[in-house]
């Protein structure tokens, strides 16, 4: 059985890949990944806000109270090359790069021009085969119009190109008027991949507290189907290579975004679900499936269920939702 | 060889050296000396190497006995060896220096000096201490300046190697350890070549070794042991001479040369004052003053004062002197003469008896006392002991610098007399704490020090408040080197860093004419005059000040740094002294920006060169008119209505004038009035909480949380509402059956220091908005005049009869009067709320025994106390004796309780028939376990007085001395985890294991916080903390298992933020048990580094993580045959690093060192799970109903 397939000019000896999770903030857990089988690891996310952030305070909370009082001048000990930078981060990166032999992709949610080139260089400097660059800008600002946000995520994408020779991913999410151009126009801006999508920030409410809450729960295989849509639909229509993710729990949603047109198929919800192990699982029940239904290879499966490749292509369209309804009663009952 | 010329403090000049000359360093913390222990402890840590190329051991001990044991057992066992201390850490030493002495061992301490307690505890500085020592047989060598320090080191270092007599190398503290100076670096070489090779062989070879087997340290019957105390005779008189010898050897390498007894003035001088340390820097400045107008003065300074060698000093002092002043910065209440005048009188005498005296008539000398807890020494003082000794019968036995109204010691002196030298730039600021001044101004002296055209000299005045504190910095920058030892007098700038000091204190006193002033002021150059107080105004046109305004805080904010404003104002007066060019000075200041936080992150290096960037447009120059307008008038330090002494005593201290006040307006015994920080009104937060009455569900956790007291809750009768000001808020009160009775929550807005912890706890939300709770902080100012007539009206209220209130509930406890009120503790403070509770429960008859630490700081640092008295005149009486021994202590107070109740018992018997055989049982008999007990027992015991006073019969006036030891007293040993995992473990353990009836509180925040963030024994596993620079290795001492061990122990673990109930059971059960109780209290600290907004946050997450389980252990529960032991909080929800995390002490080392932080953190789980499940074993053992408690 020949799972390889070939992501953002990466050769990888299967399709599924650990996404960007809490779980790669743990060198041992990328080695645990990786021997569990993942044919790739995508880093937690690089907060450039977060750095910034941090940074600050940590220089807050390292002279608070310093030269107030004449018995305590200071309540740390000096403390010279400590790093409220993306040391941190690249220290875990650089010596997972070292330890494992998969490729190991840095992943990167900056705010500023200088910020996303920065870290990128930080990263591919620190041994990451490939950036993942992470973007949910949320435009809250009324005054700001679709083209314009769409052209921040392109010169993103032009900038960071720029600034370093390793391949790079864009994750965004779906809230586009047009996927599909904005697809392009990244394509065309030089992203080697685009992973399809992110799960945008959506604040929730503790009625009890009348708080906002910020947390995400893990996704739901429910999920997938929009991210099948536009893979489905861009599959043989960019350059760039496609990832998958959102709601990956077993064989079947791996199958269906290969068969949509995926170069490969993320997961972490399953992972933190069910132990790192399961990427053995995953793999195990792609490859019998597979056997049972006697594909060869993962590239003789992907895409045959895109666009392209469907008989009917209208099939992902409007007109689709009609006959969802049209289909209600079976054709062949009487 | 080019000299090297460094910018250092006292402190670090000695400590370089030390750690440069030895190999094992053991040492303890205390104020002033804990920086150069600190030092050789980072320097380790950086992998720094002493002068034969390794890295010196360096150990923290239990206290300053063990530091001085550990050192003594690295000397005998051939390791070059050195501590660093002060203060009563030096007595602790003592018995360790006679033997170390006795053995002729070779060994340097270095002593930061500073004053004992005496009527009080002071951290500053005068000779006190290192008095103490002085027959300890240890060499005593005395430093005047940060370059001395820096070079008597060494040469003490190598001439103890050469003695063999150890030495004890010391400095004024503060004065001289914490003042920054520009000095000659010592080289490695120089270094080297002070301590050969040959004399650390020789040091090596008298340890002991099992390859050569001998025995020291024997037991001596009276037929030796005297002759052996003489043996070492010789040593003691070769010592001078090998001193002066390494001195002279010292002065070939480096060029600076010293002497025994050194002396400095006019030739034929005929006035002459003898000294140590600091106070001769300023006596030199002096003379030379004095000398170039024609007097006839001079200065010796005593370097070597033990051994005490006659010869140098006869031969120092000039034939032409007629009278002599010897100066000691001590004093020996109960001798003749203070030790150095005896020195110098018995030196004078035996020369006489032995005609040695180089006069004809020999000088008249005085001795005198100046400059106690570094009180300054100026060169006014110094000029009136000179026109003193001018005198025909000058003054014996005065003292200098102080008012003496009662036994008229005090010389006269001119406060006017000023000399400081135009060639310097003398500057002055004034800042918070919290706002940078003193780090800016440290980072001001490196820049210009560091320019070879300059010397530059800092020192900083704190004050003893650990929440808006106020600091003023006292720079003097110019061509020669600067040896002021005293503040500055006449600034020629003068920086004023926070805008409301104008009200507060005398910023512009000591502005020369023509002065530079920079005002900090959210006034702009054109608005700014009208809001000057108008005796700054008359300051500013009087001395012809030039005034520039800036808006630092606005320029801040806009940097995005928040209220950080010590860049900004530190550019401001490069750009206005002209002390270097502008441009030179700005582009240091980035350099140095860059230098200092690049590493830590390009965002602040950002917003710091942001600030810099727009200072300069937003620095403006004041036209200042010909006239003084203002019509704002300083305000009263405390209102009309405070009691005398604190009018006439407390307010001068408030106010930065206590050294006006003569010595007859001080208590003679150490005895202050309690309640003084009532009055003080600090007013430090611009923020405060503002209370809504319509969603509040007056459940009281607000009250409870808040360190320094300032909410308050009463219930009163509607009717009492008919005088309320109209601003006055109130609600009815929550409940049914009570529809008259009305609930007001009263903020002490001038008290507040805006930490939000009682935000944070409120759980009360409005329904219309979110984010909007019962309490929400709002400025201050808009309502302030209306808060405090508020305040007063709330105080009218009668406060709640204790009988009423339900003490088991958080709900009731906060009707019980704080009588803990506001602290000078930092804003948020951890232990603090813990003291108010216990002030709440037990103050009316509390006695408390503190040790040394930060709740003796805002506990019962002049000028004020919190602990307060109630509206009946009682109130908690509050004590520290000393660091160590503070178990013991409390133990003495409960020894004294048991006694006196127990004579007042036999007295009630005797008098039973003269009382009444039923009222004298009433009180025998009564049980005072609860609150309504007490109370009917305080009416039984008044009842008692009344009637013993009318009877004239010696047994009913014994009884009448004794009766109030028949109200139950509430004894309570408090201190912080410095006290009670090291220095006092031994006394509480002791203390624990009888079978009295005290109480411990330990206010457990993991490190030394008071001394700034040493690691303690109870600092966590994979914690930093000073001295645990790479992560505590080993996890905290379990001091509850260790309690429990006794069996009769009652022991609890609370957190007051993460179920205050617990707390609450766990305080009152600890003080009705009859036998020892241990209460250990997380408390949130500052040196964890969080912010303290989040120390209830973090106290739900220790406990939620296993970290610090909740727990009781009650020995009465063994009576029923249960389980003492029970489990307060549920099984851990998280893990340990979701809490640890939070925390820079944990956080930091995943920056420095992330290996190192995984392992640690993984064994810090391990021990929580390990420590977990130990506590469940033993919550479950026999006893399911104990399983567990419900969380709360």
């Amino acid at each position: 059985m020949d799972l390889h397939t070939s992501y953002m000019g990466l050769q990888l000896k299967h399709p599924i890949v650990a996404s960007a999770s809490p779980l790669s903030e743990d060198v041992d857990n990328i080695k645990r990944m990786e021997d569990a089988g993942a044919s790739a690891v995508v880093m937690f996310s690089l907060f450039e806000e977060q750095l910034r952030h941090e940074s600050a305070a940590m220089e807050h909370f390292m002279s608070y109270g310093t030269n107030s009082f004449a018995e305590a001048l200071s309540y740390f000990p000096a403390v010279e090359d400590y790093h409220a930078g993306p040391e941190r981060y690249l220290d875990i990166l650089r010596r997972a790069s070292e330890s494992a032999d998969i490729p190991i992709i840095g992943s990167l949610n900056g705010i500023t021009n200088e910020g996303w080139i920065d870290y990128a260089k930080n990263m591919e400097q620190a041994g990451a085969r490939g950036i993942e660059l992470n973007i949910y800008y949320i435009p809250a600002d009324i005054n700001i119009s679709g083209r314009e946000v769409e052209q921040r995520y392109i010169d993103i994408a032009r900038h960071v190109k720029q600034a370093v020779s390793i391949p790079v991913a864009f994750k965004l999410s779906a809230y586009f008027s047009s996927v599909a151009y904005m697809a392009k126009q990244l394509d065309e801006a030089g992203v080697d991949a685009l992973v399809l999508f992110n799960r945008f920030w959506q604040p929730d409410f503790d009625i009890e507290q009348r708080e906002i809450v910020h947390s995400l729960d893990l996704s739901r295989s429910g999920q997938i189907r929009l991210r099948l849509l536009w893979i489905a639909l861009l599959y043989g229509r960019i350059q760039a290579s496609l990832g998958a993710t959102t709601g990956v729990y077993s064989h079947v949603e791996i199958i269906k975004y290969l068969m949509a047109g995926a170069d490969v198929v993320m997961t972490t919800s399953a992972l933190l679900k069910n132990g790192i192990a399961y990427l053995t699982t995953l793999e195990e029940q792609l490859t019998r499936w597979m056997e049972e239904h006697e594909y060869t290879s993962v590239a003789q499966m992907k895409g045959c269920m895109s666009q392209q490749h469907v008989a009917d292509p209208t099939a992902f369209e409007r007109a689709n939702y009609i006959k969802i309804l049209e289909n209600y009663q079976s054709s062949y009952a009487l | 060889m080019t000299t090297q010329h460094t910018i250092f403090d006292g402190n670090e000049a000695a400590a370089y050296v030390a750690y440069k000359t030895n190999e094992v360093c053991a040492i303890y913390p205390i104020t002033p000396s804990s920086t150069m222990g600190e030092l050789a402890d980072q320097w380790t840590t950086e992998g720094r190497k002493n002068i034969w190329g390794n890295v010196p051991v360096v150990v923290e001990m239990q206290s300053e006995g063990g530091a001085a044991g550990a050192v003594h057992g690295a000397l005998q066992t051939g390791a070059l060896s050195t501590t660093f201390t002060a203060s009563q850490g030096l007595l602790l030493m003592i018995p360790n220096m006679y033997k170390i002495a006795g053995e002729l061992t070779s060994t340097v301490f270095h002593v930061a000096a500073r004053s004992l307690a005496t009527q009080g505890l002071s951290i500053f500085g005068d000779h006190s201490d290192v008095m103490a020592v002085r027959s300890t047989g240890f060499a005593l060598l005395a430093s005047g300046s940060v370059q001395e320090a820096h070079d008597l080191a060494l040469i003490s270092q190598a001439a103890t190697l050469r003695t063999r007599i150890p030495f004890v190398h010391f400095f004024d503290g503060f004065r001289t350890s914490h003042e920054v100076n520009k000095i000659e670096l010592l080289t490695d070489e120089q270094i080297f070549a002070m301590i050969p090779d040959e004399l650390v062989f020789a040091h090596r070879a008298r340890g002991l070794n099992p390859d050569h087997p001998f025995i020291r340290g024997t037991a001596q019957n009276p037929d030796v042991y005297f002759q052996g105390r003489e043996t070492v005779n010789r040593f003691y008189l070769e010592t001078p001479g090998i001193v002066q010898d390494t001195m002279d050897r010292f002065n070939d390498l480096t060029g600076r040369s010293y002497s025994l007894v050194e002396y400095h003035g006019h030739p034929q001088a005929e006035r002459v004052i003898v000294l140590m340390g600091s106070g001769a820097e300023t006596l030199r400045e002096t003379v030379d003053y004095m000398v170039h107008n024609g007097d006839r003065v001079g200065v010796l300074q005593v370097r070597l004062y033990r051994p005490f060698s006659a010869q140098p000093f006869l031969q120092a002092m000039p034939d032409t002197v007629k009278a002599i002043a010897v100066l000691d910065r001590t004093k020996d209440p109960a001798a003749n003469g203070e030790p150095l005048y005896v020195d110098v009188v018995t030196t004078l005498s035996e020369a006489a008896a032995t005609a040695a005296l180089p006069w004809a008539t020999p000088p008249r000398v005085v001795g005198g006392r100046y400059g106690l807890s570094s009180k300054e020494f100026t060169p006014a003082m110094a000029r009136g002991i000179y026109n003193e000794l001018s005198g025909a019968s000058p003054k014996n036995h005065f003292t200098i610098g102080i008012r003496d109204d009662l036994t008229h010691t005090s010389l006269e002196y001119d406060p006017e007399f000023v000399i400081e030298s135009d060639n310097t730039v003398r500057a002055m600021f004034f800042g918070l704490g919290a706002d940078g001044t003193v780090s800016a101004n440290k980072n001001s002296i490196k820049i210009i020090g560091d320019d070879p055209r300059f010397y530059a000299q800092g020192y900083f005045v704190y004050d003893s408040k650990k929440s808006g504190s106020q600091t003023v910095s006292h720079l003097r920058f110019g061509p020669d080197p600067i040896r002021s030892t005293y503040l500055v007098q006449s600034a020629n700038f003068i920086g004023c860093h926070q805008f409301s000091f104008l009200n507060s204190a005398d910023v512009l006193a000591r502005a020369a004419p023509g002065a530079t002033f920079l005002l900090n002021s959210p006034y702009d150059a054109a608005e700014v005059w009208d809001s000057l107080p108008l005796f700054v105004q008359q300051q500013i046109i009087a001395k012809r000040i030039t005034f520039y305004v800036i808006d630092a805080y606005k320029v801040a904010r806009n940097a995005g740094m928040g209220t950080r404003i010590n860049t900004i104002m530190q550019t401001c007066f490069f750009a206005v002294s002209d002390v270097l060019p502008r441009e030179e000075a700005i582009a240091k200041i980035k350099d140095s920006i860059k230098k200092t936080y690049l590493k830590k992150g390009e965002e602040v290096v950002r917003k710091n060169f942001k600030a810099v960037d727009e200072t300069l447009a937003n620095l403006h120059r004041v036209k200042v008119p010909a006239q003084a307008t203002s019509t704002i008038a300083r305000r009263d330090v405390v209102a009309v209505d405070a009691p005398e002494f604190v009018r006439n005593v407390t307010a001068l201290m408030m106010d930065g004038r206590g050294d006006e006040l003569p010595v007859s307006m001080l208590p003679n015994d150490g005895t202050y009035p309690s309640g003084t920080a009532a009055w003080e009104k600090r007013n430090i937060s611009m923020f405060v909480p503002v209370w809504e009455p319509d969603i509040c569900i007056q459940c009281g956790n607000c009250g409870l949380v808040c360190p320094h007291s300032v909410i308050r809750s009463k219930f009163y009768n509607k009717s009492r509402l008919q005088p309320a000001p109209a601003s006055f808020k109130t609600a009815p009160l929550s409940g049914r059956g009570f529809p008259d009775v009305y609930y007001t929550l009263q903020v002490y807005v001038e008290d507040c220091t805006g930490c939000t912890l009682c935000v944070e706890a409120c759980p009360a939300k409005s329904k219309e908005k979110s984010g909007v709770k019962a309490l929400n902080m709002r400025a201050k100012d808009p309502g302030l005049d209306d808060e405090r007539k508020n305040i007063a009206f709330f105080q009218s209220l009668p406060d709640n009869d204790r009988g009423r209130v339900d003490f088991s509930t958080v709900r009731g406890v906060q009707y019980l009067q704080p009588l803990f009120e506001f602290s000078g503790a930092c804003a948020g403070c951890g232990e603090t709320p813990y003291l108010k509770l216990l002030s709440q429960l037990f103050g009316d008859r509390l006695l408390v025994a503190n040790a040394t630490g930060c709740s003796s700081i805002y506990g019962g640092n002049l000028p004020t106390t919190p602990w307060a008295v109630n509206q009946e005149g009682r109130g908690p009486v509050w004590s520290n004796s000393l660091f160590e021994d503070n178990a013991e202590f409390g133990l003495g107070f409960q020894l004294t309780a048991e006694k006196h109740r127990t004579l007042a018992y036999q007295l009630l018997q005797e008098l039973r028939s003269t009382l009444g055989d039923d009222f004298v049982e009433d009180i025998l008999s009564a049980s005072q376990d609860e609150e309504s007990e007490i109370r009917a027992q305080r009416a039984r015991v008044n009842e008692l007085k009344q009637r013993l006073a009318n009877l004239n019969v010696t047994k009913a006036k014994r009884l009448l001395s004794l009766a109030d030891q028949l109200v139950r007293r509430s004894v309570w040993i408090v201190g912080g985890d410095g006290w009670a995992y090291d220095i006092g473990a031994g006394g509480l353990d002791h203390v624990l294991s009888m079978d009295r009836d005290v109480n411990v509180l330990v206010l457990d925040t993991e490190v030394y916080s008071n001394t700034g963030g040493q690691m303690s024994k109870s600092t966590p596993l994979a914690a930093v903390a000073k001295f645990a620079v790479g992560g505590k290795m080993v996890g905290k001492k379990d001091l509850t298992l260790q309690a429990i061990s006794y069996g009769h122990v009652y022991v609890a673990r609370i957190a007051l933020g993460a179920n205050p109930q617990q707390s609450l059971l766990a305080f009152r059960e600890a003080e009705t048990y009859k036998g020892p109780s241990l209460i250990l209290a997380y408390s949130p600290c500052i040196a964890h580094g969080i912010n303290m907004e989040h120390g209830l946050r973090q106290q739900k997450l220790a406990v939620e993580s296993g970290y610090w389980p909740l727990m009781r252990y009650n020995p009465d529960l063994r009576r029923d045959d249960r389980n003492p032991f029970m489990l307060d909080s549920p099984r851990p929800m998280i893990p340990l690093k979701d809490y640890a995390y939070k925390e820079l002490r944990y956080d930091i080392l995943r920056r420095t060192n992330p290996e190192q932080a995984e392992l640690l953190m993984r064994l810090a789980q391990e021990n929580v799970d390990l420590k977990w499940r130990v506590y469940e074993e033993m919550a479950t053992r026999g006893d399911p109903e104990h399983r567990f408690a419900k969380p709360n």
